[in-house]
């Protein structure tokens, strides 16, 4: 077993991140994200499993008319995020499988993580972005609409902190 | 597939960088709330500062055309309520769409969770999007942007958001010395 190396000197790594952003602008025009991969797949199964749904909704409907939303850019760029993460744990030695080790986070803590993840869907949905995509790619190209999301999204985070203090001990 | 080639590599480095910051541990992320642990400001601050100043002395220089680059349309009120709902959903599970990913593929359960979270909401939304799609469209602003909105050239637009992401990194420092 490896040595678990402690992560890197954040600063440091955000410029890296900031460069893999630019390089992701300068080569493909756009920027990151992570959102949308989730919206993309969501589309595919809604339009395989029920067509006429996919069909009723411009939302489905609008990740289904280019290419197939299987393999959508957003969706390898994802696939490649899972790759690298996991490269990256495993080198480092920061890998820590919670799902058969007894380290398991408790019943109440997951129904959070799915709560927690489904607010963040609604909320990346209607917002058209998330942290990666609004936010950080956007903020850095100046839009009014990521700054705004970043403001807010901070804003409930802060505020919601108090009363989910027993979540987080 | 050049693209594809591009879009994977593009994740590697993504995630690899996310991974490498702990920016897959969801107390640590969590702990942004509490001001504890600033490293989810001090990562995107940082990252942000990078692309932006890439993105305006790139341009300069000539090495590309950054009118050409994506900027994500402002519709101000759907992305007011969205943030403030996402803001709660990432106080809930410690974690965003990107790093959920992350934390999963480190080997952290939540991640899982927090993922089919985000399968769930976006179902939603796309389910109940023929009742929601007027307030989805409203308050459009096009791809508006701070300098167009102030009136103020590109270049002082930079320079004000770099003097004031590079104060806040300051203001963190100088708060975590005095611990």
């Amino acid at each position: 077993m490896r040595p678990r190396r402690p992560y890197t000197e954040p600063h440091l790594t955000g410029v890296c991140l900031g460069l893999v952003l630019l390089a992701c602008f300068a080569l493909t025009g756009q920027g990151l994200g992570a959102s949308g991969a989730f919206a993309s797949v969501a589309g595919g199964i809604v339009g395989t499993v029920s067509p006429e749904t996919a069909a009723h909704s411009a939302y489905f409907s609008g990740y289904l008319q280019a290419s197939s939303p299987w393999t959508a850019w957003i969706v390898v760029e994802i696939i490649g995020v899972l790759i690298g993460a996991a490269a990256s744990a495993t080198l480092a030695g920061r890998m820590r499988l919670t799902f058969v080790r007894a380290a398991r986070p408790s019943g109440g803590k997951l129904f959070a993580s799915i709560a927690g993840g489904t607010l963040m869907g609604i909320g990346a949905a209607l917002a058209r972005g998330c942290t990666s995509g609004l936010a950080l790619s956007g903020g850095a190209m100046l839009s009014v609409g990521a700054w705004i999301f970043m403001a807010a999204l901070f804003l409930a985070g802060f505020l919601a902190a108090p009363i989910l203090r027993r979540l987080w001990p | 597939m050049n693209d594809m080639l591009i879009a994977g590599g593009i994740g590697v480095a993504f995630g690899c960088a996310l991974e490498c910051a702990g920016l897959g541990d969801p107390p640590k992320l969590a702990g942004q709330f509490y001001l504890r642990d600033f490293t989810v400001l001090k990562v995107m601050l940082s990252a942000m500062l990078t692309a932006m100043l890439g993105v305006f002395w790139g341009g300069r220089l000539g090495m590309f055309d950054p009118d050409a680059f994506y900027v994500p349309d402002t519709y101000l009120l759907p992305q007011l309520l969205g943030g403030l709902v996402f803001g709660l959903g990432f106080a809930l599970s410690g974690l965003c769409p990107g790093t959920s990913c992350v934390a999963l593929a480190s080997g952290r359960i939540e991640g899982a969770a927090t993922m089919l979270g985000l399968f769930a909401g976006v179902l939603l939304v796309g389910l109940a999007f023929p009742a929601i799609e007027a307030f989805y469209r409203s308050t459009p602003y096009g791809s508006l942007t701070l300098q167009r909105l102030t009136g103020l050239p590109y270049g002082v637009m930079v320079s004000l958001v770099t003097v004031v992401a590079v104060s806040v990194l300051a203001w963190i420092a100088k708060r975590e010395a005095r611990r």
